[in-house]
């Protein structure tokens, strides 16, 4: 089991013929992942090479759309590294072909479109995740995104960050124990899904046994997943909270990423998830250790 | 990237936003000219600072012929308020005030949509009203696909108890800001007075925008023109133009990191770490992102290495799609370009993609100045002990 990725996802990759894209279809194809294909319109009919996790040539059609591509291979999720300026028609594309997943990888996206596709896919049927975001693995099973699939395997933790490199520092200090999904919802003002939809598939996954939740600086979603915890998760939950030492007004790397006024900021968050029992750990490395204690103290 | 009060009042001009006449200057004869155009009589000599309260402050005066205007200018610019230097002034029109109302649009992050906020009551700083008098002040969501169509608009006007004569008026302004706020990308587009005159014209009398960079980046690169570059710090700006993502800060310890999460954690263990070592803090924020290459590395180390404040450097990578042997060879080839510029330690703490090449690379060319983490907590004390001995 796992949250919203496994074995059986069939995925396409829009964007599969760009640079990004064929980077990393090739890293998602060598981590074991079902990859059936792509879309590019303009490449329509052609054929992609690739190796697979034994060394195998695979050759992956490129379809000039998604309902296409999803009524030829049977996708199931849509991995997108289209340009900033297309990622809205090709993310509305995927809702009206209801891609049931879409996970938007590309980075600096304008948020009116973001606000828009997330208008837009309201009462159908797709989960976006991000953008601005390294995606989401299942470790083991499948890889929809851009996280390294080496760090760690299969294992009892789920967990649920803002960061990409965050949260592959924090594969790293627990791959000794592994991980059920990790999930990188992005560093945007607006995401598709958040810390609280990430929390309530945990909390109903069998697999996943604790869960650790990265936040940092901007908006209020740790508050909010704080309340959440409170009321519907009675898995244990080990935070970390990044930025303390951000100024005030300043957007530090990630569009989402600034303390407004009083708003915003890591000790506020940190403070509110402490105070629903989640313990915080003040680093990463201090943060593995309250969920080592967690997993191997019980 | 907040704009001045003048950038604001332009663009809204451009959309067909009712406003005043307006002039900036940045000296008291420009000033003068400026009321001149605006027809010789009464102007508004306004600081131009991109935080409130600067009429308390003293940085908004009333002139009424075109030498007082240039007086009020020579006194405004230079003036400090709240730690910004006022570099420019606007000379706006006068206007002869009957009533002040208030109105905004906003990215609500929380509801993944926009807010309208609107009241009759306007002048006051809105933080202020919404905690004290909350009644007064209408909260209308906005859809971001159908926006402030003519019914949203009339919504707003209801809810925030306009009288049935200025109804129609005033939704027209509103209207327009809408269009400022989407042909602008912006995240917030705030005025505060919007006035009714004594002649009866709505007018938005001074103006808050925020843009999106993001979108400025995708389809507007006319809003490059409205950075204000001079008040950019120094490495910030070289740092941009090197296409580096860095945040300038006041401490010793040089931060170099990749991915923004991982950046804002490395400043955050630092300054822990600088509580046992004297205090000593990070000196920056910089992420040469993923998939940094051994330029963008040598890029970044360039700036840090310019900081006259930085006493040394702590590097900290996680290779996940950055390759931590293209790293090494960043360091090692940055300091081989600054040769004997390069006085200050470097603590680099690799792991992930690559790892072994990459320290491999760092052992071979054993540079004095560089030394090997194994953690990012182990990394973060030696850097920050590193600054206090320096």
């Amino acid at each position: 089991m796992s949250i919203y990725l496994n074995s059986d996802s069939k995925i396409i990759v829009q964007g599969i013929t760009g640079g990004m894209g064929a980077k990393h279809t090739a890293l998602m194809l060598d981590s074991g992942a079902q990859i059936v294909g792509g879309v590019n319109a303009r490449k329509a009919g052609t054929t992609v090479e690739h190796k697979d996790h034994d060394g195998n040539d695979v050759t992956l059609p490129v379809f000039g759309t998604v309902k296409e591509a999803m009524a030829e291979t049977g996708a199931n999720v849509s991995v997108l590294f289209v340009p900033p300026a297309f990622t809205k028609d090709a993310a509305i594309e995927a809702v009206d072909a209801e891609m049931p997943l879409i996970v938007v990888i590309t980075e600096g996206v304008p948020v009116q479109d973001t606000a828009e596709i997330w208008a837009y896919l309201q009462g159908k049927s797709t989960r976006m995740i991000g953008p601005n975001c390294p995606g989401i693995i299942t470790p083991g099973e499948s890889l929809a995104g851009i996280t390294p699939h080496t760090i760690t395997g299969k294992g009892p933790i789920g967990l649920v960050s803002k960061s990409g490199t965050l949260t592959y520092q924090m594969m790293y200090e627990l791959k000794d124990l592994g991980f059920s999904t990790a999930i990188g919802i992005g560093g945007d003002p607006i995401v598709g899904t958040t810390h609280i939809d990430a929390l309530e598939a945990f909390e109903n996954d069998p697999e996943t046994k604790a869960i650790v939740m990265i936040g940092e600086i901007g908006g209020d979603a740790e508050e909010r997943a704080a309340a959440y915890i409170a009321e519907h998760v009675t898995k244990p939950v080990v935070g970390y909270v990044a930025g303390f030492t951000a100024p005030e007004g300043k957007t530090m790397g990630h569009a989402g990423a600034i303390v407004s006024g009083s708003a915003g900021t890591a000790q506020a968050k940190k403070e509110a998830l402490e105070a629903v029992g989640v313990k915080v750990g003040k680093t990463p490395s201090e943060t593995a250790a309250l969920m080592r204690e967690i997993l191997q103290g019980a | 990237m907040d704009l001045f009060e003048y950038q604001a009042r332009d663009i809204f001009e451009k959309h067909g936003v009712p406003v005043l006449g307006g002039v900036v200057a940045t000296t008291p004869e420009e000033a003068r000219a400026g009321a001149e155009k605006l027809g010789g009589g009464t102007v508004v000599v306004k600081a131009q600072v991109k935080t409130g309260g600067r009429g308390k402050a003293g940085g908004v005066k009333l002139a009424h012929s075109p030498d007082e205007a240039a007086q009020k200018a020579e006194e405004i610019l230079g003036m400090d308020i709240k730690g910004h230097t006022v570099h420019r002034v606007m000379v706006a029109a006068g206007a002869k005030i009957a009533e002040e109302f208030y109105f905004s649009v906003l990215l609500d992050r929380s509801n993944r949509n926009y807010l309208a906020m609107c009241s009759v009551e306007g002048g006051m700083e809105i933080e202020q009203l919404a905690v004290e008098r909350p009644e007064a002040l209408a909260k209308v969501a906005v859809d971001p696909i159908v926006g402030i169509d003519e019914a949203k608009a009339a919504e707003i006007v209801d809810a925030a108890g306009f009288a049935d004569d200025l109804k129609a008026p005033v939704a027209d302004a509103i209207r327009k800001l809408w269009a400022v706020f989407t042909a602008e990308d912006a995240t917030l587009v705030e005025v505060n007075p919007l006035v009714r005159t004594e002649d009866g014209e709505i007018i938005a009398l001074d103006g808050k925008v925020t843009l999106d960079e993001n979108a400025s980046e995708v389809r507007h690169p006319d809003h490059a023109e409205l950075e204000d570059k001079a008040a950019a710090d120094p490495l910030e700006a070289k740092a941009k133009a090197n296409g580096l993502n860095y945040v300038k800060l006041d401490g010793e310890v040089g931060i170099i990191g990749n991915g923004a999460g991982l950046v804002m954690s490395t400043l955050d263990v630092v300054a822990y770490a600088g509580e046992e070592h004297g205090g000593v803090k990070p000196a920056n924020f910089l992420d040469i992102g993923g998939g940094a290459n051994s330029e963008v590395m040598a890029n970044g180390l360039d700036v840090i290495l310019h900081d006259p404040q930085v006493k040394s450097v702590f590097v900290n990578v996680f290779g996940g799609i950055t390759a931590c042997d293209e790293v090494a060879r960043g360091i090692v080839g940055a300091l081989e370009i600054l040769g004997d510029e390069a006085t200050k330690p470097l603590v680099v703490r690799l792991d992930g993609n690559n790892v072994a090449l990459g320290r491999q690379i760092l052992a071979d060319a054993a540079h004095p100045l560089v030394t090997l983490a194994e953690t990012m907590d182990g990394g973060a004390d030696a850097a920050a002990a590193k600054a206090a001995a320096a």
